[in-house]
């Protein structure tokens, strides 16, 4: 019976969740809004006024969506390693 | 089945960040210098740390892991501010200094910024010592004395956590605004320009600060139900509480 409350308990969560978070997906494409970050909107644009502009990094992944890909391989990596620490942490307690 | 969850998650979130680490050639060579020279003792005594830490308890190691991972994520990770129309970062220095103490969590910054300043044209090599500044030392040792402070004071563990992490962000953007403005002003007065950056920083961080208020708390929280003795070890809470718990 509890195993049973739980799962209603999650579909719950899912019926509220899902939606919400759609909704707060679909609501950010709509707001006229440019989502630069804080580094262009402020850092980059304070030190622009001030005679500062930022340089090429060292290792400049150019155009394209090489930089999405390397952004996306080091979630994957940093994900597995959280995961992977977190499951070590907490399996520790129990042997 | 989670872990699939968490891992798919993480994977939607990572995208290419526009956050807050200053980029490449923004500050001048004798700033950039100067900040590295502040930031170089704090991570050696981090590696000190983390040695005496390793030969004491090997159980350490999962943990330190767990909050490098945490930090490089989070501190990669573009969250959407709807109050600035911009996107920002948190950065997980306060949770990581609460749990392994704020020069081990200096030293984990350092090597999260590097790795991202090298492969995620994400900071800046040269700015590498301001960043470390500003996220590892300021964000850490914020996190740190708030929580010790607060809990001293016999706050409830959420609550002294929530309050960690929002002040470990907003002193990561005092100190930004800081190095910003002493780096870049010229003849300017320093004063002007430091209040003119913070004003600036505050729509976007003020709400992400709140946000890793309750990611911190939350992750405290966590950890002291599923692993209450690390809590205690790492002198977090007292073995009285974990008796509690048990």
């Amino acid at each position: 019976m509890p195993d049973r409350k739980r799962k209603l308990k999650i579909v719950l969560l899912h019926i509220v969740l899902l939606p919400t978070v759609l909704f707060v997906f679909y609501f950010f494409t709509l707001a006229p809004k440019p989502w630069t970050g804080v580094d262009e909107a402020v850092v980059e644009k304070i030190a622009k006024e001030h005679g500062r502009e930022a340089r090429k990094p060292l290792i400049d992944p150019g155009e394209g969506d090489l930089l999405l890909f390397l952004f996306l391989s080091a979630g994957a990596v940093g994900g597995f390693a959280a995961g992977y620490f977190w499951r070590k942490l907490v399996s520790e307690k129990k042997g | 089945m989670q872990r699939l969850l968490l891992t798919i998650l993480l994977l939607g979130i990572a995208s290419p960040a526009h956050a807050m680490h200053i980029s490449e050639g923004i500050l001048p060579f004798d700033w950039a210098a100067f900040w590295f020279v502040v930031a170089l003792p704090f991570v050696a005594i981090g590696i000190r740390r983390l040695n005496d830490l390793s030969k004491d308890d090997l159980s350490m190691k999962p943990l330190v892991g767990l909050m490098a991972a945490v930090v490089f994520v989070i501190s990669c990770m573009p969250i959407p501010v709807p109050t600035a129309g911009t996107c920002s970062h948190p950065c997980g220095t306060g949770i990581a200094a609460i749990l392994v103490g704020p020069f081990v969590s200096v030293l984990i910054t350092s090597v999260a910024l590097l790795i991202q300043a090298l492969f995620l044209a994400h900071g800046g090599i040269s700015t590498l010592g301001a960043d470390t500044v500003s996220m590892g030392v300021a964000g850490s040792f914020a996190g740190w004395l708030v929580f010790r402070g607060l809990r001293g004071m016999g706050a409830a563990l959420g609550v002294a956590g929530f309050l960690a992490g929002l002040l470990a962000d907003w002193a990561t953007y005092l100190v930004t605004s800081v190095e910003l403005a002493s780096g870049i002003r010229g003849e300017a007065p320093f004063l002007p320009l430091f209040w003119k950056i913070v004003v600036a920083f505050i729509p976007t961080q003020l709400p992400l600060g709140i946000l890793e208020g309750a990611m911190t708390a939350g992750m405290v929280t966590l950890l002291y139900r599923k692993r209450p003795d690390l809590l205690v070890k790492m002198r977090v809470i007292k073995p009285q509480e974990a008796a509690i718990h048990a």
